[in-house]
């Protein structure tokens, strides 16, 4: 037990080096030339994610491959998916904080930046889906002179409130986090501006007994909140889907299913930021092959689930004996888009077993590259479930599908490229890992040397 | 100062007296003249969008045609919303806000009308209703004429007479009129060829027979590409003078169709789907059920109807009919049909006949060769079936004056001795048969001018344009194909200048148009020879009341076949190789409906193909040449050749025919008409107009994508188009699985405390699949056109779709299904949709809240009949111009228009219900049955929908819901439609051996 | 590295200030974007508008007392009330006021026949589909919606035309129905002058909840 506590961190870390470190990198670091491409070409993919934005806001969602029957498109798919990837932080800052896992300490911090920006870029798909997006406040109970108000049958009003509700206390955790080490910075910081900066960021903590008693209350508190919403966002997002008549849509394993689904591209996320960042600032210390290890376990686990429910979804379409639950699985895997189906399960179910190998969870580079196409895999997983559901229902003829347009890969790869964007500017003006936290690990061990 | 009207007024003075250089001049000069702009946009503030931009020549010349139009139609503009304008003369019995109807006819293609109410709104006509007194309609209207708005106020419509394309106004039309009228008058007439399409215009044929009198050498051709000259020949040969059979389908027991398609392609097509429907309405099961036998050489409404089917080539059906009129004892002829399964077919069909004599019906197609037509009569003779199910009168469009057909015409032209053509209504130079050289030969002539709607093909090929004024703007008359006459009434002034028909055979005699209305007038001043002047006038207005002369049915002609009628039976030919069917356009005709955005976008009959024509040919030469849908094909027939996408069809499509619809590949229709589809004139030859054969086909390089709204025609196992056979009817059968009693269901019941609960029943049995309910509902509802583009991407607008689905073992039989809003109860749309756009009101509407939805389109997700539909983009041209965004002319001011983004669907017409209930409620009464009649019902020529008030028992949707036929689609999903269906019927013939053998 | 305090203690109380003070500012915010919804400033009521002609319902309704449906004929028949001919005014003003510059446009009209162009004061939106017979039949006076036109100048919207506004009627017919003349600028509905008009409203209209649905008005 305790010799895994200590494996946590490379040993010989000292409060003054981890600071040094860690503050170095956004204060007295140079410019590297890897952050500048990233930098530059993320930027770009972000102009023209703004670029498709205006266009379909300025002439209309047609512009996207969405018709009757399938008029929900890929728009709806990223919303699936950078929620899904919106999730591992909140479960790795809140739930191991409870679960006092000492392993989360070094990558909860970028963890939570990711699920903030995720969150955020998830949140604004539904309103780019929407035919008259300037209506969107129809969406809100506020006091109308059509004394009207939103229908809360509705999973997408529910959706509102949920997704809402995640990003603000994400973005409370995640800067109550900071502030300790938005101090350290302040103090360390060498000119007169960035002292002015981090120092009001700071909101003046001076680190007293008093204010460390309140941050560790508070801080409990909010874990305590945010446990639940990891959950519920994801649950509620699946029943935008669950509570329709759908087939491939109905069904009572949708909210398991996508939360499972969420932590598995959620981890494989932090996996692809963890390895290039651990990289390219040298945070191995820090960030440690065990911590690689332990994120593989719960892809794996994750992983599992989202299989189990592949089979519940074949079994109950089997044993239903309903022709259209069945027509839609036999539409799945011979229809239109059954190389994406089969693509799905190859890998989602195929490929992920290979976790149960230490060799593969301890080897950094086959990790990057799973995390890679394990998350591709669950783009194209939710795909398949929103797209190829409503493609082929009830009716034959009215069965019909679509292509992907420009815009619809603009508006995905651009989407990408502005998360890498607000990344890379996290990476340099805010410490990627929690000092103080840190600094508090490497207390503990020492302790438990002595 | 002079006001603006007279600015312009004087501005179209000095236009009027210009010609040809000065009046271009005139015309630069105007563009210049802030004035006049100045004065335009305060008359037209409407057009004020066109004077954002810089003002280029064309634009102006619109601006004028419109000016022009204002000085005939004062009030009819629309007034922008943030002004109010008032008449400054109220015109008598117009209420502003209330529409009124009109009494007129429209027909389809030239001759056979049918009789239309035309509703117009503050003077435009919006809407077309057909009319319950006439024979042809019932009440029924086509597509075409549901199109008739748009196509009257088309912007592409010609707005002015041009010489060699250049402007010049009627006057110089008038005065070289006049200048080669003394060179033909002098002349007894000699060397004037007048080029109408065929007309069954009482006016017309007395003013040609006048021009004959007055011009004994002028000369009078007819040019008609979708004709009926074989059954007028088939029956001169069979009875020794020229006629036309009409039918009585509702008297037929028996109706054997011979490559005949009455429910679409016949004169009086209208009528007799109606008489036909009803005679299989069967809601009961004692009712009686007509059996329909087809025999069809392409794929056809009636062969999808048909009980039993026989996919034949076009030159079979002459052996058919002989081995019929064998089996029947009408000749006597050793020879067998070869094939086993015609002979099979036939043998049952003329049992069938035998059984019922007299009350039994066999005819033929009007595209087969007079041979056929005189066996045809000879069976019904015998049958005894004349007098009874068919009769005999004269032909409707009555060719017998005119000297020729085109071939004639062209036959004259190259002699020379044309020197003066007028081309009235027709458009040859597209129109032509291939192997005639009207565009060469009509360059050699003189004075050649056309008259017609738009700049077309012909148009841009002779010297003189003008104008020709619509159905609707002008005064004349027509015959439907029982002969009964309407008088063809203008509902709306003309809005450009022009000349009817009338008018200009009265220019081409007198020399000046002299008015319409007093031409047609004196027709029939002539016809009713009144003995006071009170009875002329009283008749006359009665007539334009009700929309058909009273009395006015031809007489039935009283005639024994001829006594050598034997003389010109044929023997039977089948030709070998492949086989090339016309056929005329269900969605233009013969081409001249090209540029309306509706009838494009229409789903075709059965093959559900918009935006163009293909070359339709069975699966199994589709394997031999290797191709799949939309790859080119290089067709050649008689020397002609032509490369044409290929549609593959089902099964029962004859393996040998090749199908190539008329219409398309119009060069010069309009920017909507233009280079859609492919031209079949440029392979039809005017020795077999019909019918090419020893044709070759092979693969070429291409493909065009074609644009079906239907890609399965398949159910899947799934119970959803229901058809029952007649005897399981007769046993006691339901077609509900549920026997009608509700499913069980979680949700506790809404109590909807309404005065009304509208429901709507489908008759699968009646529908032929026609698809005028769509272009009702698209006429009635604002629904935009949106183009091939969008339709390849599946986003046709159609508020209600009639899908075609294959049924029976081997998927050879079709039912046909319309599809509207479902109107459910239990609405899956309802409770997913975040803003409360898409709710239920108390009268069980299911209603969709346009200015409300933020077009999440999580409803049309939820709808399990997909009958939702989006505005994926700007289609109606609010935030920039769309070429097929109709005028606002058409709209119907009683319909929302829709805004991009925004979730639509069927409303059952609400807004007829409302101003139903409005009415109702101010006489304080409840609403009448026939008071609230939805657009696709009361197009529907065959009466396959009918829509009441649930709530009051006495209604007819009553009647149709208690019968076993009737079912719910998708009932298992607890939506609990307010829609609902009644099951198709087949009455096929039971297999006794008896019958085989004899 | 300078060894003095970054922030003054003012800082302190700027802060405080700025923490506490978002708060009443956030809610300030929300009740005048609510307030200015329902401004006449949004919904353009009691402003009057220039018309070709300063028409003066004053002095034609109030003054010469000329009844509503003089001008407005269609208002018992159809959606729409109507706007009067220019013959309409000529059939007076052919005989008055002949030389009034005023009446110059009325007179031009109708000797050019083109219509006099008058602006739009009660203006709903397109898709709303309010008819006038069917309230007028109800003994909904004019004045309910229109105000006293009677003592109107110039005419002005009185009323915020706000579908709250179409609702606050739709709700509770009951007290705004029931007058013995409607077209009477001062009209006054049944339960004003005491007697009730539930029996009315039940004889011949909807069941009351009927008259909330979105299928009444929208199309």
């Amino acid at each position: 037990m305790s010799a895994e506590r200590v494996s946590v961190l490379k040993p010989g870390e000292t409060y003054a080096s981890a600071t040094d470190q860690i503050s170095a990198l956004v204060l007295t670091e140079p410019t590297r030339r890897t952050w500048v491409l990233f930098f530059v070409t993320s930027a770009a993919l972000a102009v023209v994610y703004l670029y498709a934005i205006t266009a379909v806001f300025a002439i209309g969602v047609g512009l996207m491959g969405i018709n009757i029957p399938v008029a929900w498109g890929w728009p709806l798919v990223n919303v699936v998916w950078w929620i899904g990837i919106g999730h591992a932080g909140t479960l790795i800052s809140a739930i191991l904080l409870l679960l006092r896992q000492p392993w989360r300490t070094s990558i909860n911090r970028f963890a939570e930046a990711m699920t903030i920006f995720a969150a955020g870029i998830a949140g604004m798909f539904p309103f780019i889906h929407l035919g008259r997006p300037w209506y969107f406040y129809f969406l809100l109970p506020y006091p109308n002179t059509m004394t009207l108000w939103p229908q809360w049958r509705s999973p997408l009003v529910w959706d509102f409130f949920a997704i809402s509700t995640y990003i603000l206390v994400s973005i409370l955790f995640w800067y109550q986090g900071l502030i300790p080490d938005l101090a350290t910075l302040r103090d360390r910081a060498r000119t007169r501006r960035t002292q002015l900066i981090y120092g009001f960021l700071a909101l003046g903590w001076r680190g007293s007994i008093r204010h460390w008693r309140r941050y560790e209350t508070v801080y409990l508190l909010l874990a305590g909140l945010a446990t639940p919403l990891v959950v519920s966002v994801h649950s509620v997002i699946s029943l935008d889907f669950a509570v329709t008549i759908v087939p491939g849509y109905h069904s009572t394993i949708f909210p398991p299913y996508f939360v499972a689904g969420a932590l598995l591209s959620g981890f494989c996320m932090v996996i692809t930021i963890a390895v290039p960042l651990r990289r390219a600032f040298r945070l191995e210390p820090y960030i440690t092959e065990r911590h690689f290890d332990v994120m593989a376990k719960v892809m794996l686990s994750a992983g599992m689930v989202v299989i189990y429910s592949y089979a519940v979804e074949l079994f109950t379409a089997w044993y239903s004996g309903d022709p259209f639950e069945r027509g839609m699985l036999v539409n799945r895997a011979l229809g239109p888009h059954a190389t994406l189906f089969w693509i799905m399960l190859a890998v989602n179910a195929g490929v992920l077993q290979l976790l149960w190998l230490k060799r593969v969870r301890t080897s950094i580079p086959m990790l990057f590259t799973l995390a890679i196409v394990i998350n591709t895999a669950m783009w194209i997983e939710r795909y398949v479930i929103v797209i190829t559901s409503t493609q082929r229902d009830y009716m034959p003829s009215a069965w019909g599908t679509v292509s992907e347009t420009h815009y619809d890969w603009a508006l995905l790869l651009g989407s990408l490229g502005l998360f890498f964007f607000l990344m890379c500017l996290f990476i340099r003006f805010l410490p990627v890992i929690s000092i103080h936290e840190v600094r508090e690990l490497i207390h503990e061990q020492e302790e438990q040397r002595s | 100062m002079p006001t603006p009207v007279e600015i312009i007024q004087a501005w179209r003075e000095r236009l009027a007296r210009a010609e040809g250089a000065a009046y271009c001049d005139a015309l630069q000069e105007a563009a210049g003249d802030r004035v006049l702009c100045g004065a335009l946009q305060e008359v037209m503030p409407e057009l004020a969008h066109v004077w954002q931009r810089r003002i280029d020549r064309r634009r102006l010349l619109q601006l004028l045609g419109a000016s022009l139009a204002m000085s005939g139609a004062a009030g009819c503009s629309r007034a922008p919303r943030e002004k109010l304008v008032p008449y400054t003369a109220m015109p008598e019995g117009l209420v502003p806000g209330i529409p009124q109807t009109w009494a007129t006819a429209l027909s389809r293609g030239g001759s056979y009308a049918h009789g239309v109410l035309v509703k117009t709104h503050m003077g435009r006509p919006i809407k077309v209703e057909g009319n319950p007194r006439h024979p042809a309609s019932r009440g029924a209207s086509d597509a075409f004429s549901q199109a008739a708005p748009l196509e009257l106020f088309d912007p592409e419509r010609s707005r002015a007479c041009t010489r060699r394309g250049a402007i010049v106004s009627s006057s110089a039309v008038l005065r070289a009129l006049a200048a080669v009228r003394d060179r033909w008058s002098a002349r007894a007439g000699r060397g004037l060829a007048v080029l109408t399409g065929s007309t069954s215009s009482p006016t017309l044929q007395r003013q040609v027979h006048a021009l004959k009198s007055q011009l004994p050498e002028a000369r009078w051709y007819v040019h008609e590409p979708i004709d009926r000259s074989s059954v007028i020949e088939g029956a001169a040969l069979a009875f020794g003078r020229p006629a036309e059979p009409i039918y009585d389908f509702t008297r037929a027991r028996v109706v054997v169709a011979l490559d005949a398609d009455f429910l679409d392609a016949m004169p009086g097509h209208l009528s007799y789907a109606r008489a036909f429907a009803d005679a299989r309405r069967a809601l009961d099961r004692h009712d009686s059920v007509n059996r329909l036998y087809a025999a069809q050489s392409t794929a056809t409404l009636v062969g999808a109807r048909a009980d039993h089917r026989l996919s034949v080539k076009a030159t079979q059906v002459n052996g058919l009919a002989r081995r019929l009129a064998v089996l029947l004892g009408v000749i006597d002829d050793g020879t067998s049909s070869h094939d086993q399964e015609h002979e099979r077919w036939l043998r049952l069909a003329a049992a069938d006949l035998q059984a019922h004599q007299g009350e039994a019906l066999v005819l033929c197609g009007d595209h087969q060769p007079a041979a056929v037509h005189v066996l045809v009569h000879a069976i019904n003779e015998k049958l005894g079936n004349f007098g009874r199910t068919i009769r005999l009168i004269d032909p409707v469009a009555d060719a017998s004056r005119s000297n020729g057909d085109l071939r004639a015409l062209c036959a004259r032209m190259a002699g020379g001795a044309v020197d003066a053509l007028f081309m009235l209504d027709v458009n040859p130079v597209y129109s032509a048969q291939a192997d005639l050289p009207f565009a060469e030969l009509l360059s050699r002539v003189p004075f050649a001018l056309h008259s017609g709607l738009y700049q077309d093909e012909t148009a841009g090929a002779s010297e003189w344009h003008v104008p020709a004024q619509h159905a609707f703007e002008t005064w004349s008359d027509v015959r439907a194909f029982d002969g009964s006459a309407s008088i063809v009434q203008p509902v709306i002034a003309p809005l450009y200048p022009g000349w009817s028909l009338p008018q200009w055979l009265a220019l081409i005699m007198k020399g000046e148009p002299g008015d319409a209305m007093g031409i047609v007038r004196g027709t029939w001043r002539a016809l009713w020879a009144p003995a006071r002047d009170r009875d002329f006038e009283r008749r006359w207005h009665e007539s334009l009341a009700s929309g058909v002369v009273d009395k006015s049915q031809s007489a039935s002609l009283t005639t024994a076949l001829d006594r050598n009628w034997q003389a010109h039976v044929q023997r039977s030919v089948p030709s070998e190789g492949l086989e090339l069917r016309f056929t005329a356009d269900a969605s233009v005709w013969d081409g001249r409906y090209a540029n309306s955005a509706w009838l494009q976008e229409l789903p075709r009959p059965l093959t559900s193909l918009t935006w163009g024509n293909a070359l339709l040919i069975s699966s199994a030469l589709a394997r031999e040449l290797r191709v799949v849908n939309g790859d080119h094909v290089s067709v050649e027939h008689a020397g002609h050749e032509l490369t044409a996408p290929v549609w593959i069809m089902p099964t029962d499509y004859p393996r040998h025919t090749l199908t190539l619809a008329l219409g398309y590949g119009r060069t010069r229709a309009g920017e909507i008409g233009t280079d859609v589809g492919v031209s079949a004139y440029r392979l039809r030859t005017s020795a077999a107009p019909w019918l090419g054969t020893n044709v070759k086909v092979r693969a070429v390089e291409g493909h065009s994508a074609l644009a079906a709204v239907q890609l399965h025609h398949e159910m899947h196992g799934r119970d959803l188009a229901r058809q029952m056979t007649l005897d399981g009817f007769t046993a006691g059968a339901r077609a509900s699985h549920s026997e009608g009693n509700r499913l069980p269901s979680l949700y506790p019941e809404i109590d909807r405390h309404g005065r009304y609960a509208w429901g709507m029943t489908i008759d699968l049995n009646a529908c032929i699949g026609c698809g005028v309910c769509t272009i009702a509902c698209q006429a009635e509802n604002n629904i935009p056109a949106v183009g091939k583009a969008q339709v390849l991407l599946g986003r046709e607008m159609h508020w209600i779709r009639v899908d075609s689905n294959r049924v029976g073992d081997r998927g050879e039989e079709t039912v046909f299904q319309p599809v509207p809003c479902m109107q459910c109860e239990r609405a899956p749309c309802e409770y997913v949709c975040p803003v409360e756009a898409s709710v239920h009101d108390s009268e069980g509407l299911n209603v969709q809240v346009y200015n409300r939805c933020i077009g999440t389109r999580d409803c049309s997700q939820n709808c399990p009949y997909k009958v939702r539909r989006f505005n994926w983009l700007d289609y109606n041209g609010y935030e920039r111009e769309q070429p097929l965004a109709a005028p606002a002319a058409v709209m119907n001011p009683d319909v929302t228009v829709r805004s991009r983004g925004v979730m639509e669907k069927c409303t059952y017409c609400v807004q007829r219900i409302s101003r139903a209930r409005i009415q109702s409620k101010i006489e304080e009464r409840t609403i009448r049955e026939e008071e609230v009649i939805p657009a696709c019902a009361a197009a529907c020529p065959s009466h396959a929908i009918v829509f009441g008030d649930l709530l009051q028992s006495d209604q007819e949707i009553h009647r149709w819901r208690g019968s076993a036929r009737h079912y719910v689609l998708l009932e298992e999903l607890g939506t609990r439609p307010r829609t609902t269906y009644l099951a198709a019927l087949r009455n096929s013939k039971p297999l006794d051996d008896e019958t085989l053998k004899s | 590295m300078s060894s003095r305090q970054l922030f003054r203690p003012r800082a302190n109380t700027v802060s405080r200030i700025v923490v506490y003070g978002s708060v009443p500012l956030c809610l300030v915010a929300a009740a005048w974007s609510i307030a200015l919804a329902r401004s006449s400033w949004r919904t353009q009521q009691d402003r009057f508008v220039q018309q070709p002609v300063p028409f003066s319902h004053e002095h034609h309704v109030g003054g010469l007392g000329i009844d509503c449906r003089y001008c407005h004929t269609s208002v018992e028949t159809s959606a729409f009330a109507g706007m009067p001919p220019t013959q309409t005014c000529m059939t007076c003003h052919s005989q008055l006021w002949r030389q009034a510059d005023m009446l110059e446009p009325v007179r031009r009209s109708a000797r050019t026949g083109q219509p006099l162009r008058w602006t739009r004061v009660n203006d709903l939106p397109d898709f709303v589909y309010f008819n006038h017979s069917v309230h007028i039949h109800r003994g909904v006076p004019c004045s309910t919606c229109h105000g006293r036109v009677d003592r109107m100048p110039l005419m002005r919207q009185a009323r915020s035309l706000a579908m709250q506004w179409c609702l606050g009627c739709h709700e509770h017919p009951s007290p705004h129905i029931g007058a013995a003349n409607p077209f009477d600028p001062a009209a006054r509905p049944a339960m004003a002058l005491g007697k009730h008009p539930r029996a009315v409203l039940d004889s011949r209209g909807d069941p009351l909840p009927r008259l909330l649905e979105c299928s009444i008005c929208h199309r």
